[in-house]
């Protein structure tokens, strides 16, 4: 039986090219297909479109001379460009399963599980290998971090009155001008990771947008109760600087990702409890706590990816610890922590320059450096150290928690 | 120099992709010693044909039919190469508003009809013929003639590679002062009606020429047989399913270059003829046309 389709009325320069491709579909090439129709210049667009998609117009129907009009039935005879172009087609994994452990860097943008045309100019994702960026638990974050996010507009109480004395109100303001420089690290971290990951690896891709989100709200709210009671920000001192420039430098997506959050984020997670804990008005409790929230999640994803490669690769344990001693000697000429922000958590602990309450913040400071201590020992052993080799590493850590 | 020197036109840049990328796979997988040169027009593309400074052109069918002419007056052989699929069996329409009391050629005795840049063969010098076999004499707005001719000269010297003059020529059936009819080939009319220069519905054709064919590849006087056979096996065999070859092939408007033949000019040497724009010896006698 021949194929035919019937246009109606309906021209090819409005939409009538649709219906010819999909009655073409199904026909092997060299097939025919009769289109029949009233536009009146069906014949004369007939033409000009099957010349330009590889098809033939048969001679009977072409028509000659001045005759114009849509005449009788035009028959088509299908080319062999489509399948030409479709033949060396592959599918980039499978889009409903896991991503496949090697992203091939020609699939570039296209959707996992889409049919991906063979050409185009591979995409220069540094990134393409399943173990070197996945974490099983990812898709789960991903969807916890997507149902998270929080506007900072409305999430925090800005018109909370603020009674806090003038020297703890310093002390915060001290720690909120910390906290922005250790975000905006966190937030180009991962948007740097972003631009290497083949995006084969949605979930990854995903979770680390939400994280640079989170991180970008994080500077908004921090830099906002910096600013409240209407002074100038705090210090930044070199050393902190430059503890935190050392991790813009990690060249790996694993011990980046390891630095940032499983060290410095998960020690954060310490710190603005902390913070939270001794808050000395709402909004500063706030920020805390919902800072609190996302960078658990960011500490998660750095855990489970860190497991998991070392789950497959013992010896990565060696590459993690090189990557703690580098940062280490790289910092070893530097302050550390800023004097000022040390000395604004004791005040902020204190609640007073009584000399009993200073006591008080002084404990509660150490008490805070040994529990940062511990988790990230518990977090170390996790991965896979050994528990003598955990407390080594964390003892590198460096002395700005980041 | 040795090897095959191509000269092209450059109506485009992305001539320069083409050619680049021709070169890059006829010298590596191909295996053949080719060069390209560009062209700002036709004609001195064609002179340099003939002259044997470039092996071989990639001919419009104006320029084919110019070298052909050249060639002959001066005993040179020239040997046709290939030709695209796309080149064969165009037509080229009339074209005049949906509610036009216009409904055969003769009615447009006394009326303004538009048309490309003054070399476009298909929408110039073979619509222009089509209007004679109706017993037409086309001419210039202050010539003696049967029908107003409105020329919009949109890259003179690139024989109607580029669109604009055909374009504006559309355009003008509906501008101020409007043509009564429009010379187009029948790819721009669907183009022209998908982008809605000429929405559907709004013109309707008026008359079509037969068909004719377009582009063909030559090889000069100066072109080495051996090279030149090889080119063309090369061409003909370039794969629409390789992906380095698909993208070029794509940007040069084929699906698949195919043998040349040389029936399909007949309409345009004519149409040249009637319009006098070449003599018999090739030499250019069209007193308005400055490539």
């Amino acid at each position: 039986m021949r194929a035919t389709t019937d246009l109606d009325g309906l021209g090819l320069d409005d939409g009538g090219h649709l219906l010819v491709q999909r009655a073409l579909e199904p026909l092997p090439a060299g097939g025919r297909l009769t289109v029949t129709g009233s536009h009146p210049a069906l014949r004369v667009h007939l033409a000009a479109w099957c010349r330009e998609h590889g098809h033939r117009v048969t001679e009977a129907s072409a028509g000659g001379g001045e005759t114009t009009g849509p005449g009788g039935p035009v028959e088509i005879i299908k080319g062999t460009a489509g399948e030409q172009r479709w033949r060396h087609a592959k599918r980039a994994g499978a889009a409903d399963g896991p991503p496949d452990e090697r992203a091939d860097p020609r699939w570039g943008l296209a959707a996992r599980g889409a049919l991906v045309e063979a050409g185009g100019l591979p995409i220069g994702a540094e990134w393409t290998e399943r173990e070197h960026v996945w974490a099983d638990i990812a898709p789960r974050l991903y969807a916890a971090a997507a149902a998270s996010q929080w506007d900072p507009a409305t999430a925090v109480d800005w018109t909370a009155t603020l009674e806090v004395p003038d020297e703890i109100e310093r002390a915060v303001v001290q720690l909120m001008t910390y906290l922005v420089e250790n975000e905006q690290a966190a937030l180009i971290i991962p948007a740097r990771l972003l631009s290497q990951l083949h995006p084969h690896f949605r979930e990854v891709m995903q979770l680390l947008a939400t994280q640079a989100a989170d991180e970008a709200r994080h500077v908004e709210v921090f830099t906002r109760r910096g600013l409240l009671s209407g002074g100038p920000l705090g210090t930044s001192s070199a050393g902190g600087r430059a503890s935190l420039q050392t991790l813009l430098a990690e060249p790996d997506f694993t011990t980046a990702s390891f630095l940032l959050s499983v060290l410095g984020e998960g020690t954060f997670l310490d710190l603005l409890r902390f913070i939270h804990e001794h808050a000395p008005d709402k909004v500063t409790a706030d920020v805390a706590r919902l800072a609190v929230r996302d960078e658990a999640r960011h500490v998660a994803f750095g855990v489970a990816h860190t497991a998991h490669l070392v789950a497959a690769d013992k010896s990565y344990l060696g590459v993690l610890r090189q990557s703690v001693e580098r940062r280490h000697s790289a910092l070893l000429d530097t302050a550390g922590l800023n004097t000022e922000v040390f000395d604004s958590l004791v005040l902020l602990a204190a609640g007073s320059w009584e000399p009993a309450a200073i006591s008080r913040g002084w404990r509660a400071v150490r008490d805070l450096q040994a529990s940062m201590d511990e988790g990230r020992r518990r977090r170390l052993a996790y991965i896979g150290f050994p528990d003598d080799e955990a407390a080594e590493l964390s003892a590198l850590h460096t002395r700005n928690f980041m | 120099m040795s090897g095959l020197v191509l000269g092209a036109v450059a109506y485009d840049p992305k001539v320069v992709t083409i050619w680049d990328g021709f070169r890059a796979w006829l010298r590596g997988p191909g295996g053949l010693d080719f060069d390209y040169v560009l062209y700002s027009n036709y004609e001195r593309q064609v002179e340099d044909l003939v002259a044997g400074r470039v092996d071989v052109a990639w001919n419009s069918p104006l320029a084919w039919v110019r070298a052909r002419r050249l060639a002959a007056a001066r005993g040179v052989t020239l040997t046709p190469v290939t030709m695209r699929d796309t080149d064969r069996d165009l037509r080229s329409v009339v074209a005049v508003r949906a509610d036009s009391p216009v409904r055969s050629l003769a009615d447009l005795r006394g009326r303004t009809v538009g048309t490309g840049a003054v070399d476009s063969p298909q929408a110039t010098l073979l619509p222009l013929s089509l209007l004679r076999t109706a017993g037409l004499r086309p001419a210039a707005p202050d010539g003696d003639g049967d029908v107003t001719v409105r020329r919009f000269d949109v890259g003179v010297g690139l024989h109607g590679d580029h669109i604009g003059g055909e374009r504006d020529a559309a355009r003008a059936l509906f501008g101020a002062d409007p043509v009564d009819a429009a010379c187009v080939i029948d790819s721009n009319l669907l183009l022209f009606g998908r982008e809605g220069v000429l929405p559907s519905g709004s013109v309707r054709v008026l008359a079509q020429t037969p068909p004719y064919d377009h582009c063909t590849m030559t090889a000069g006087p100066s072109a080495d047989d051996t090279l030149t056979k090889r080119f063309g096996e090369l061409l003909l065999g370039m794969d629409y399913g390789d992906q380095d070859l698909r993208p070029l092939l794509d940007l040069e408007g084929l699906k698949q270059w195919l043998p040349p033949r040389l029936e399909g000019y007949a309409q345009l040497e004519r149409a040249v003829d009637e319009a006098g724009f070449y003599d018999a010896e090739g030499a250019i006698r069209a007193s308005d046309y400055r490539p």
